[in-house]
C-alpha cells in the first residue's frame, strides 16, 4: 500500500501545526466561533449534539496495521474507547475535546492520516471498492488512481470553497462495490474496443434531499487525462453551481438543470484548455503509485484447502461464516474476509479500541498488514490464506467480529441519527439494533438471503436509504418519530432509487413492518431470487398490503 | 480596507469610480464591468492605468480581449466561502496569460491567502487592523503543494521526479 514519503509527512505535520495555532487562537478568544468554524471543519472537526466529533479520512478505505493501532490509540486516549466507521470509509470519534483535537491529529499524522477535507465544501475523501486489488473480476486496481486523486485534491487552492461538498468514487470492477452512480463524480474503469483501459465518467449522482443517479458525460477517458478532466468538471461546477440555496448547490442540481449533454459540452470546452497542460498524468508518476500497490508477496498455494473443507463439514457455524463473510480472491489459495461490525444488538459500524488493536494484529498474522474499510461499515482482511481461515474465524469469533451476516438482513447501514447528530429528526441506531434482534436467528437470515437495509435519521440521507433494498427514513409526524419505507433501491451497477411504499410508520411499528415485508418476499420469491429482484418482479402491491392492510 | 501587496501594507493608488461618476483626469480608476462594456472604446483610448472589477458571476471571457490594456483586474469574494473567483483567477493567469495586478476584494481571510496566491492573486484588500505579520505567516504554513497551478511552485510530484 501507499506509504507517506518525507514530502507527504512534511505536509501533514505542517497541517497539524497550522490547526494547533488556529485552535489556540480560538481558545484564547482571538477567533470567534463563526470564524473558527470553517477552519475546524476543514480539519474534520464538527460540533455535534453533545461534543466535538472528529472525522478522520481513511483514503479509499485502505489502512495499515500501524494506522489502525493509531486509530485505536485515539479512541482510547481522546475518546471513550471506540470509533464509528462510516459509509464513506471514514472513522468518527464522537467525544473529542477541542483542546485535545490537535494532539489527536498529531498522533494520527505520525502514521500518515488526518482529517483534512472530511467536511466543508471541498473534495472529500475519495472512495473505492473495498476489494480493490484482490477482486477476481477486477479490470485494473483503482487504488493508484485513487491515490493520484487524493494528492491532487488535497488542499486544492481553487476548489476549497466549492458551492457544496464533492464526492468522488472509483471502481475498477464491472461489479460496482463503490456505488459510483450515486456520487458527484463516479469513475468506472473499463476497456474500450481497442483494449485500452480508461474511465467512464459519470456526474451528478447523489442522495440527500434530491436523490439522482449519475449521468455519463464521458464514455471513455484515457487514463493520462484523468486529472485534467476532473479539474475541468470541478471548475465548471465551481463557476456555475448554485450558491443561493444550500439544498440546490450540489453538482447534481446543475447537471439536472442544464442537462447531461450541456454539462458534457461545458466540461469539454474547459477541458480543451487544460488537457495538454501540467496535469497530464506522467507515466513515471503513475508507475510510482502503481508500484506502491504492487501485489503482495503471495505464496503459491492450492486453490483448495483441506483445513477449510474439514472445518466446513464439521462446524455449521464456520460454514455459515465461510459462505457469507469470505470472498473470492484473484490469487489461488487466498480469500478476502469481511469482519462484521454488525453484531446482533450492536450499533452498526462501531469498533472498540481493543477490537481495532486485535484486528491490526490479525492483519499482520493472517495477511500482509493491511485492513480495508467498506462503505457498508465493515472491515476487511484482504489477503488471508485459505488454510488460515479456521484459525482466523476462531480469533474473530472471540472478538465478536465473526457474525456471519455480511450482505444479510442484519448487516444494516445506519447513520448516527438522533443519538449523536444535530440534524437528526429520528433515531437510526436503536432501529438497527431492534432489527438485528428481530432477525437474530442466523439460519433464518441465511434463508432470507441478500438483503440490504439502510437507515437515515433525516432527509440528508447519510444512511443512503434511497439505495437500500429496504430504506428507512426517519421523519417527524406530530412530534413523534416515524419512518418512511422505500423498497427496491440498490447502489451497485444496476443502481436504482427505492420507491416509497406508503405512509410513514411509527417507531414502535417499524420493526414489524420490515418483518412483514421480508415475510412477503419469502412467500413470493421464486427460485434463487434475491429480495430486490422479487420487488422488481411483483411490484409494491403485495408489500403494501402486508404493511398497511394487515396492520 | 488596507491593501496588502508583496507581503506588506501598501498605498493604494487606485480609485473605484462609480458607473455614473465622471472619470478622473489622471490617476488609476477601477470601473465596473458594466461601465467597461459601455464606455470601452473611450476607456481604451485613455492614457494611463486602467482597472476593471469583474463580478464573480461573469465569465472571464468578457474581458479577455482587453487584458492587454488592463493594468488591474479586481475579483470579488462577496463571502469568504463563495469561491468562484479562485477559478476566475486561474483562468485569467493561466489561460489568458494576464500579467497585471490581480486583486482579491470582499471578504478576504488570512487563512485563504495561500490559496489565493496559488491561484494568481497578488494584491489583497483586507480588513483594517489585521496584523501584517500574521498574513505573512499564512504564506509560510506550507512548503508542500500537490497541484500544479500558474504560480510555479514545484509540486510534490515534480519534487519526486527530480529526486529520482
Ligand atoms: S442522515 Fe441526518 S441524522 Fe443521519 S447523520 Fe445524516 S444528517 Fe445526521
Amino acid at each position: 500500500m501507499y506509504q507517506y514519503d518525507t514530502i507527504d509527512q512534511t505536509f501533514v505535520q505542517q497541517r497539524v501545526a497550522q490547526f494547533r495555532d488556529q485552535v489556540s487562537r480560538r481558545l484564547a478568544g482571538e477567533l470567534a466561533e463563526d470564524e473558527f468554524k470553517p477552519l475546524r471543519l476543514l480539519n474534520g472537526l464538527y460540533l455535534q449534539l453533545h461534543a466535538y466529533m472528529l472525522r478522520v479520512a481513511i483514503p479509499y478505505g485502505v489502512l495499515s496495521a500501524r494506522q489502525l493501532r493509531a486509530l485505536a490509540h485515539v479512541a482510547r486516549r481522546y475518546d471513550r474507547g471506540y470509533g464509528h466507521f462510516t459509509t464513506r470509509q471514514n472513522i468518527q470519534f464522537n467525544w473529542i475535546k477541542l483542546a485535545e483535537a490537535p494532539d489527536a491529529l498529531a498522533d494520527l499524522a505520525a502514521v500518515g492520516i488526518h482529517g483534512i477535507q472530511t467536511s466543508g465544501n471541498t473534495i472529500r475523501n475519495v472512495t473505492t471498492d473495498e476489494l480493490a486489488g484482490v477482486a477476481p473480476d477486477e479490470i485494473e486496481d483503482p487504488r493508484p488512481w485513487c491515490e493520484l486523486i487524493r494528492q491532487w485534491s488535497t488542499l486544492h487552492p481553487e476548489f476549497s470553497f466549492l458551492p457544496r461538498k464533492f464526492k468522488i468514487a472509483v471502481t475498477g470492477s464491472p461489479h460496482d462495490r463503490a456505488a459510483v452512480r450515486v456520487h458527484d463524480i463516479g469513475l468506472r474503469m473499463h476497456r474500450n474496443p481497442a483494449g485500452e483501459v480508461g474511465f467512464e465518467v459519470l456526474v451528478g449522482g447523489g442522495l440527500g434531499r434530491t436523490p439522482l443517479i449519475g449521468k455519463t458525460i464521458k464514455p471513455f477517458l484515457p487514463k493520462r487525462d484523468l486529472l485534467s478532466y476532473l479539474e475541468a468538471v470541478l471548475r465548471t461546477y465551481n463557476l456555475a453551481g448554485r450558491r443561493d440555496n444550500i439544498y440546490k448547490a450540489r453538482i447534481k442540481i446543475l447537471v439536472h438543470d442544464i442537462g447531461a449533454d450541456a454539462m458534457a459540452e461545458r466540461v469539454e470546452a474547459e477541458w480543451a484548455q487544460l488537457r495538454d497542460g501540467a496535469l497530464v498524468v506522467a507515466d513515471a508518476d503513475i508507475a510510482r503509485l502503481a508500484a506502491a500497490f504492487a501485489p503482495a508477496p503471495y505464496a503459491p498455494r492450492s486453490p483448495r484447502s483441506e483445513a477449510v473443507e474439514h472445518a466446513r463439514l464439521t462446524d455449521a457455524a464456520f460454514g455459515r461464516w465461510l459462505k457469507r463473510n469470505v470472498f473470492a480472491h484473484k490469487v489461488a489459495g487466498y480469500a478476502a474476509v469481511k469482519l462484521s461490525l454488525k453484531p446482533i444488538d450492536g450499533p452498526p459500524g462501531d469498533a472498540t479500541a481493543d477490537q481495532m488493536d486485535a484486528v491490526a494484529d490479525l492483519a499482520e498474522r493472517y495477511g500482509f498488514g493491511e485492513i480495508r474499510v467498506s462503505h457498508e461499515q465493515n472491515l476487511v482482511l484482504p489477503d488471508v490464506a485459505l488454510d488460515d481461515l479456521p484459525a482466523l474465524w476462531r480469533a474473530l469469533d472471540a472478538l465478536g467480529l465473526a457474525t456471519p451476516n455480511i450482505g444479510l438482513v442484519s448487516d444494516i447501514i445506519a447513520c448516527p441519527g438522533l443519538d449523536y447528530c444535530g440534524l437528526a429528526t429520528a433515531r437510526s441506531i436503536p432501529v438497527a439494533q431492534h432489527l438485528t434482534r428481530r432477525f437474530e436467528d442466523i439460519a433464518r437470515a441465511h434463508d432470507i438471503g441478500k438483503l440490504h437495509i439502510n437507515i437515515s435519521g433525516c432527509i440528508n440521507a447519510c444512511g443512503h436509504h434511497h439505495v437500500g433494498h429496504i430504506g428507512l427514513l426517519g421523519v417527524d409526524k406530530n412530534g413523534a418519530e416515524h419512518y418512511q419505507i422505500t423498497l427496491g433501491g440498490r447502489a451497485d451497477e444496476h443502481a436504482a432509487l427505492g420507491k416509497l411504499l406508503g405512509p410513514a410508520v411509527p417507531y414502535d411499528g417499524v420493526v414489524d413492518a420490515v418483518e412483514r415485508i421480508v415475510e412477503t418476499y419469502v412467500r413470493l420469491r421464486q427460485d434463487g431470487e434475491i429480495f430486490v429482484d422479487t420487488v422488481k418482479r411483483v411490484g409494491p402491491t403485495p408489500f403494501k398490503e402486508a404493511v398497511y392492510v394487515a396492520a | 480596507m488596507s491593501l496588502l501587496k508583496d507581503g506588506a501594507l501598501a498605498q493604494d493608488p487606485w480609485v473605484a469610480v462609480a458607473d455614473d461618476a465622471p472619470l478622473p483626469e489622471d490617476g488609476a480608476p477601477i470601473v465596473s464591468l458594466a461601465r467597461w462594456q459601455r464606455d470601452r472604446a473611450a476607456l481604451r483610448a485613455r492614457n494611463g492605468a486602467l482597472g476593471v472589477r469583474l463580478p464573480n458571476a461573469a465569465p472571464v471571457a468578457a474581458i479577455a480581449d482587453d487584458l492587454d490594456r488592463l493594468t488591474l483586474v479586481a475579483l470579488e469574494f462577496p463571502k469568504f466561502n463563495d469561491g468562484r473567483a479562485f477559478s476566475q483567477a486561474r483562468q485569467l493567469r493561466e489561460r489568458y496569460r494576464y500579467t497585471g495586478e490581480l486583486r482579491a476584494t470582499g471578504q478576504v481571510l488570512r487563512d485563504q491567502l495561500l490559496f489565493m496566491t496559488r491561484c494568481g492573486f497578488d494584491a489583497f484588500e483586507v480588513a483594517k487592523g489585521d496584523p501584517v505579520s500574521a498574513w505573512a505567516n499564512a504564506l509560510t504554513d506550507f512548503t508542500v503543494f500537490y497541484q500544479p497551478t500558474g504560480d510555479g511552485r514545484p509540486t510534490a510530484a515534480a519534487l519526486r521526479r527530480a529526486g529520482g
